[in-house]
């Protein structure tokens, strides 16, 4: 017989494991005693700053709450959070520092996509169980991760067909260029074209791109009716800019996947963002009791300078208290007791409103909304009341295969 | 024809933002030696003088033009007696040094104003160009990279602190000799590239998204730029400015943002490879 070397590697995983698995026992005897530990790795400085920053209140405000409410299992929960400053090297040194060293129960993080695949796999390693927070492409299918954000089959769906009702059937998609943008734009593609609609021109930008001159020139000698915008970061917001200094604002109309992720309709003049369409999860200016009581606890906290309550941080706070419900369902902070709790569809009514885990995806079900920017503001105009996350659901079925930890890339 | 029009203007807008972003820096290379890695952050501090000027209610023109490059220039001179006067000849240390410097600029900035996007919006509006339109903004933009041009020119060929300028520039022991301050001279100059970072900081503030890191987004354009004009300031500036500029417009028009931004690069490599010592140290030797 030979030893092939993934034999070899399964093997020694396995006995890894064994090794490892009385100093395992001895650690969570010792646990009982402390509080319970919820890690979590979001960018406070660099260009993601302003995204991680009202992720991390968020995180804060839910861990303050439970233990206001006594802990869970009569434990405190305490916050252990590192700065990944915006670079995907502290993700994974930082996630096998959570796992190893501080031997943390949960962990709730990662921004990006690409931040998200440095540390996904080193948490299934370490099995220690992980909560992404993010809206993202979709696709992740992990027994060990449960992701809270919207995919595009809960917003995209619902913005194109809407933006098309109202603008035509020729589209023109700009989108940043790494993996959120690429896959995005794919999925705006196809819902523009199963609405009978045409694509003229597919373009995507580097993160450092801050002349759009050029590209606004082409846009216009396409001619199209709508303009799709999957832009990303501080930089691409000059293309709003230079779109409105153009005089083409109110001649070819935008509909974004990100747009007010980083509070751009305060930060562009009321004029430049007017009448952009947006579609997400979660919307500061919700009027719900349930969204003002949230938005008012963290800025009561942080001050005038908090960053847009978007639907990352609504996610966020959400993914805390979901898991926080699993917890006290298993009666235990062991990861598989967890998951299984999790996994019976558990749910939570967040400032959202009712957020559901779908046991088949690790996703969840949750309502989204479309709005359109109006004198610096969202103004919600649609509810889509609990929308599954149908994308993930097309490739992955965890019930059937729980040893899968593929991110797919879903055909389209 | 339109069309042929409306990317001409995309062309000269692409050349007199590289002009802008890459002056301060060029008169600080080309007359100091120095590499100054915080020029970024010049032109950000420059964005931010303007944003907050205008949010506090002053003039969005005076913000720009005035107060934004003296903002900056005054940084400059500061930055100078503090870290640089200390590092002259030492270039591998000033070019530590500018990193750290542009890391605290960022840091304190961050810590001020927040990780937030601010901006003022564009103070001109568009034209028509049969079916196309465009900012009036991209011709001001070049009025004012033309102006900065003259600027330069006419003070370092017709003025006596532009002479003395020059002379410290070829050769700072003999100027030094002749009863000339070079330590003073070094400090005006790297003040005068500093609100020159400054003013461009200011321009492009209306065009960009203003963060604290913006910076970096700029600072590798406004590099290849010098290094691809040479010592010469103004000619070298110039001619590089033209050529990174055409290329970089009309490869993002006939392609894509992407591979504009790859064909800039590659045309830079080549140049470099082709012409160590720049456009300027080959064509326009010993000019300006």
């Amino acid at each position: 017989m030979t030893l092939s070397r993934r034999k070899f590697i399964r093997n020694s995983a396995a006995g890894g494991v064994a090794l490892a698995a009385p100093s395992l026992i001895g650690s969570m005897a010792r646990a009982q005693d402390g509080p319970i530990k919820l890690g979590s790795l979001h960018d406070l400085a660099g260009p993601l700053a302003a995204t991680g920053e009202p992720m991390v209140y968020a995180i804060m405000l839910a861990v303050e709450e439970i233990n206001a409410a006594g802990g869970l299992l009569g434990r405190e929960v305490e916050l252990i959070n590192y700065d990944t400053q915006s670079n995907i090297q502290l993700y994974s040194q930082f996630a096998q520092q959570l796992a190893v060293r501080d031997k943390v129960d949960v962990i709730h993080g990662g921004i990006t996509s690409a931040s998200r695949e440095a540390i996904r796999p080193i948490f299934s390693r370490f099995r220690t169980l992980y909560f992404y927070n993010t809206l993202y492409e979709g696709g992740v299918c992990d027994r060990n991760t449960f992701n809270t954000g919207t995919t595009p089959a809960q917003t995209v769906e619902k913005l194109v067909p809407y933006a098309m009702n109202l603008w035509g059937k020729k589209a023109y998609i700009i989108a940043a260029d790494y993996n959120y943008g690429q896959i995005t734009a794919k999925w705006m593609r196809k819902y523009v074209e199963d609405h009978g609609g045409e694509v003229l021109s597919t373009d995507f930008f580097p993160l450092d791109v801050t002349n759009f001159g050029p590209s606004i020139s082409r846009i216009q000698a396409a001619g199209p009716d709508l303009l799709l915008s999957a832009m990303v970061g501080g930089n691409h917001t000059a293309f709003y800019r230079q779109w409105a200094a153009a005089g083409l604002k109110d001649e070819i109309p935008i509909a974004s996947t990100t747009f007010g992720l980083v509070n751009e309709p305060a930060t562009l003049e009321a004029s430049e963002s007017k009448g952009v369409l947006g579609s997400y999860g979660y919307f500061e200016e919700l009027q719900t009791p349930a969204s003002q009581a949230f938005v008012t606890a963290i800025k009561d906290r942080h001050g005038a300078q908090t960053p847009y309550v978007s639907e990352l941080a609504a996610a966020s706070y959400e993914g805390v208290h979901l898991w926080a419900e699993g917890v006290k369902m298993a009666g235990s902070v062991d990861r598989m007791a967890v998951i299984e709790a999790l996994e019976t569809g558990l749910s939570f009514d967040g400032p959202s409103g009712k957020v559901v885990v779908d046991p088949k995806t690790h996703h969840v079900t949750r309502n989204t909304f479309l709005a359109e920017v109006e004198n610096s503001q969202w103004n919600v105009l649609e509810t889509f009341e609990q929308q599954e996350p149908l994308d993930t659901a097309a490739v992955c079925d965890l019930e059937a295969n729980p040893n899968d930890t593929t991110h797919y890339i879903i055909d389209i | 024809m339109d069309i042929a029009i409306i990317v001409g203007l995309d062309v000269i807008s692409g050349i007199a933002s590289l002009v802008l972003i890459s002056a301060g820096l060029a008169v600080i290379f080309g007359m100091m030696k120095i590499i100054n890695l915080a020029h970024g952050e010049f032109l950000m501090l420059g964005a931010y003088a303007t944003v907050l000027s205008v949010s506090a209610g002053v003039n969005i023109w005076f913000a720009m033009l005035v107060i934004a490059p003296v903002f900056v220039g005054l940084v400059g001179v500061i930055v100078e007696r503090c870290l640089i006067q200390f590092l002259y000849g030492r270039l591998v240390d000033t070019m530590l040094a500018t990193w750290g410097l542009s890391l605290v600029i960022v840091g304190g900035t961050t810590m001020i104003f927040g990780n937030t996007i601010v901006g003022v919006s564009s103070p001109l509006g568009g034209f028509q160009v049969g079916a196309y339109q465009s900012s009036l903004y991209t011709p001001f933009l070049a009025l004012m990279a033309i102006l900065l041009m003259t600027a330069v020119w006419a003070v370092m060929r017709y003025t006596r602190a532009g002479l003395i300028a020059r002379a410290v520039m070829q050769n700072p022991d003999m100027a030094a000799t002749l009863g000339v301050n070079p330590a003073r001279i070094y400090m005006a100059t790297f003040g005068a590239g500093a609100a020159m970072s400054g003013l461009a900081g200011g321009l492009l503030a209306p065009v960009a998204g203003v963060v604290p890191t913006m910076g970096a987004a700029y600072i590798a354009k406004a590099f290849i730029t010098v290094v691809g004009g040479g010592t010469s300031i103004l000619w070298g500036l110039i001619s590089a400015s033209g050529l990174f500029g055409f290329i970089n417009q009309i490869a993002a028009f006939l392609t894509t943002p992407v591979f504009g931004e790859v064909i800039l690069f590659i045309a830079a490599v080549i140049l470099i490879r082709m012409l160590p010592t720049g456009i300027s140290g080959r064509f326009f030797k010993g000019r300006l």
